[in-house]
């Protein structure tokens, strides 16, 4: 099987340690993973925010770099979603088949217990392109439970979104506030230490509120947890 | 649509002082997730549930499709049981033909039953310009009235007063209410039957609209939980309905699929409970249907956009959505809001306005509503599809041609990674313009000083 890692261009940007933690994660299963220097973005900030022509170019180029790979693996649930469920209605032809993280795990590699190492009180945020889109349902709480050491604590009102929403975060900077400050008020709740999710676009909208707080719960993603071991926690 | 919105600032503007609104956010907290959970707990007793919301999605589209041989039917069965169909274009139309029709009955006063599509045209409005006084006698709808302010919900219009605002606001306008009136739901509720009892059995017109209409029979159909409706249906001597034409159903039969879809969608009740039905005109008194077009054939026309006109008020898209719940529905301009709103409003009205242009984007397109859809309309796909549409501004088109630019080419993109890199130090706390909306209340991650791909270039390739 030809697998290939599509970073996304936030986490390639900003969060080189989640790629590195995916590819850390894939190794350790087995899995060699492939990274096409070609790719860039998926097209999902332009195309959510009124830009279609500009979409579907970088779709198309997405379609283009990752020709040929049985599994494309994406470290966001959001992205993943785009490609799945957004590139049928640009009409782009040969969609590859991506998978985010915790499907490719659970569905492709068939494990829940991937030998990791995480001593903390972990609660978990589903994303809503994660949840409604892909339906992961409880692929990435499976795999958080089977952690060693992780506090799994259930998050109220999960389901409900963060306020992120791309561009919406800034466009409409209150209500996107509002939905925040919810939703950490929910995280407050639980006495975790941290905050996970399988995306990053969302814990950047969390994480930065949560630190301007200075409320000393850190945000991960869900790769990185994956990738904790007993000799990299130290 | 209506001229009462018109001039109001742009949904972000007015959802910025939503918020800031404790009360009001406690309100609709509290109302939307206690309909939620209603909905929750009576959707999930149908084991049949996804095959009810996929032939009331087919039963729609294939009505919408054939909509020309339906409305020429529905004419033709009304009028055989004695009724008057009448045909307007648009706001204007509809409402010089009502005004008309309860000018020739000589009345200077109508009930009405809840209707969206004569709050659409601001028909209360156009009647009253015309010396003609409307009662809303739905409880809601009258709270909405006595209290000179606009609708925040479909389905519960007064969703953003609770009960100690609506004690003063009857006190205050609502004639011959006791003077030791308290804030007892009941107490309320019966104050304003009684107020309402005088006006049903004096008034000799009444105005409605319906949920469905039956194609075969040339049938109307209200669903409702008061009884209200069924007075206003059943006792004046002249009765005219305003529909929107996207409200037909062919057949009795495809009635069944929508009396488990809607009441379980909008109340969270299994049934509402009455529901009335008429054709045509009962013996000695009048019935005038007009129906209304008033945008929804180009609504039609378009292939994506269309979808919106399967909706059946449900409201189950506005109780779910975290941006209706703290923006409330005032700030949507329309009386439309949440998120069917943001989808129907632009389309009916145009994005002509700064505030309908907003509309698509007072979303986060979370495909919370698009899940609870009784009708399975795909409302975050049909959001996306109008921002492609709307206007943009200079800044923010020269923005994302840049980042489309650099997106094209990887080697931009490494470029631009390393560039950022070298600058990190150098990245204010806060930034400049419209990005101050991300700095204001959040802290901007850390540039790495190595992008992954630059990384993988160096050691993760192996």
């Amino acid at each position: 099987m030809r697998v290939a890692l599509f970073i996304t261009c936030v986490n390639d940007t900003l969060f080189p340690g989640t790629g590195k933690a995916a590819v850390g994660l894939l190794r350790r299963l087995g899995v060699e993973v492939d990274f096409p220097l070609a790719q860039t973005c998926c097209g999902q900030m332009h195309l959510n925010t009124g830009y279609r022509d500009e979409a579907v170019r970088l779709a198309d180029r997405f379609t283009t770099t990752f020709a040929g790979y049985d599994a494309v693996v994406a470290p966001s649930g959001s992205c993943a979603a785009m490609v799945r469920e957004q590139y049928p209605h640009l009409d782009i032809e040969d969609i590859p088949k991506v998978y985010d993280l915790s499907e490719f795990l659970v569905d492709v590699l068939g494990v829940t217990d991937v030998g990791a190492y995480f001593p903390h009180k972990v609660t978990y945020h589903p994303t809503c392109h994660s949840l409604r889109g892909l339906k992961v349902g409880d692929k990435p709480a499976r795999l958080l439970e089977n952690v060693r050491g992780l506090e799994l604590v259930p998050l109220p009102g999960a389901e409900e979104c963060c306020g992120f929403g791309g561009t919406f975060a800034v466009k409409n900077r209150d209500v996107s506030a509002a939905m925040c400050a919810d939703k950490i008020g929910n995280v407050m709740k639980t006495g975790a230490e941290v905050l996970c999710a399988a995306d990053n676009s969302c814990l950047l909208h969390l994480g930065g509120t949560l630190k301007r707080q200075k409320s000393g719960v850190r945000v991960l993603h869900l790769a990185e947890i994956l990738a904790s071991t007993e000799e990299s926690a130290g | 649509m209506s001229g009462v919105f018109v001039g109001m600032p742009a949904f972000p503007k007015n959802a910025a002082k939503a918020v800031q609104n404790s009360q009001l956010r406690f309100n609709l907290r509290k109302a939307t997730h206690t309909i939620r959970g209603k909905r929750a707990a009576v959707v999930g007793e149908l084991d049949d549930w996804a095959e009810l919301r996929q032939a009331g999605k087919t039963i729609k589209d294939h009505t919408l499709r054939n909509l020309d041989r339906y409305l020429v039917q529905l004419e033709e069965k009304v009028t055989e049981a004695g009724g008057t169909v009448h045909w307007a274009r648009d706001a204007a139309e509809a409402n010089r033909i009502v005004t008309r029709l309860v000018k020739d009955t000589g009345e200077t006063e109508v009930v009405k039953v809840k209707s969206m599509a004569t709050q659409e045209i601001g028909l209360n409005e156009a009647l009253a310009e015309e010396g003609i006084e409307a009662f809303e006698t739905d409880l809601a709808e009258l709270i909405v009235q006595l209290g000179d302010d606009f609708p925040s919900h479909i389905l519960v219009p007064a969703i953003h007063r609770n009960r100690a605002e609506i004690r003063e606001l009857f006190l205050k306008k609502m004639a011959g209410a006791p003077k030791d009136l308290t804030d007892e739901p009941r107490v309320l509720a019966e104050a304003a039957r009684v107020y309402l009892r005088k006006r049903f059995l004096e008034s000799k017109v009444a105005i409605s609209g319906a949920n469905f209409m039956i194609a075969e029979t040339g049938t109307l159909v209200v669903l409702e939980s008061e009884g209200n409706g069924r007075m206003c249906l059943t006792l004046p001597k002249t009765l005219i309905s305003v529909v929107g034409i996207e409200k037909l159903l062919p057949t009795w039969q495809d009635l069944e699929v929508f009396l488990q879809l809607l009441p379980r969608s909008s109340t969270g009740e299994r049934m509402n409970p009455y529901t009335s039905m008429w054709t045509g005109a009962t013996e000695g008194q009048e019935f005038h249907l007009v129906l209304l077009d008033n945008g929804r054939t180009s609504v039609l026309a378009d292939k994506v956009g269309r979808q919106a006109l399967r909706c059946i008020r449900c409201s189950a898209c506005l109780n779910v959505c975290p941006v209706y719940e703290r923006a409330g529905g005032h700030a949507y301009g329309s009386v439309y809001p949440g998120p069917i709103g943001a989808i129907l409003t632009p389309q009916l009205r145009g994005m002509d306005t700064e505030l309908d242009r907003s509309l698509p984007y007072a979303s986060s397109l979370c495909g919370a509503c698009y899940e609870v859809c009784p009708v399975a309309i795909d409302i975050p796909s049909v959001l996306v599809d109008l921002r492609a549409k709307a206007r943009h501004s200079r800044a923010e088109k020269a923005g994302m041609a840049a980042a489309g630019w650099v997106f094209n080419r990887s080697k931009r993109l490494a470029k631009a990674q390393r560039f950022g890199g070298r600058m990190r130090r150098l990245v204010p706390k806060r930034l400049p313009g419209p990005l101050s909306g991300w700095t204001d209340t959040r802290d901007l991650p850390e540039i790495p000083a190595e992008s992954f791909r630059d990384w993988w270039i160096r050691e993760g390739k192996r």
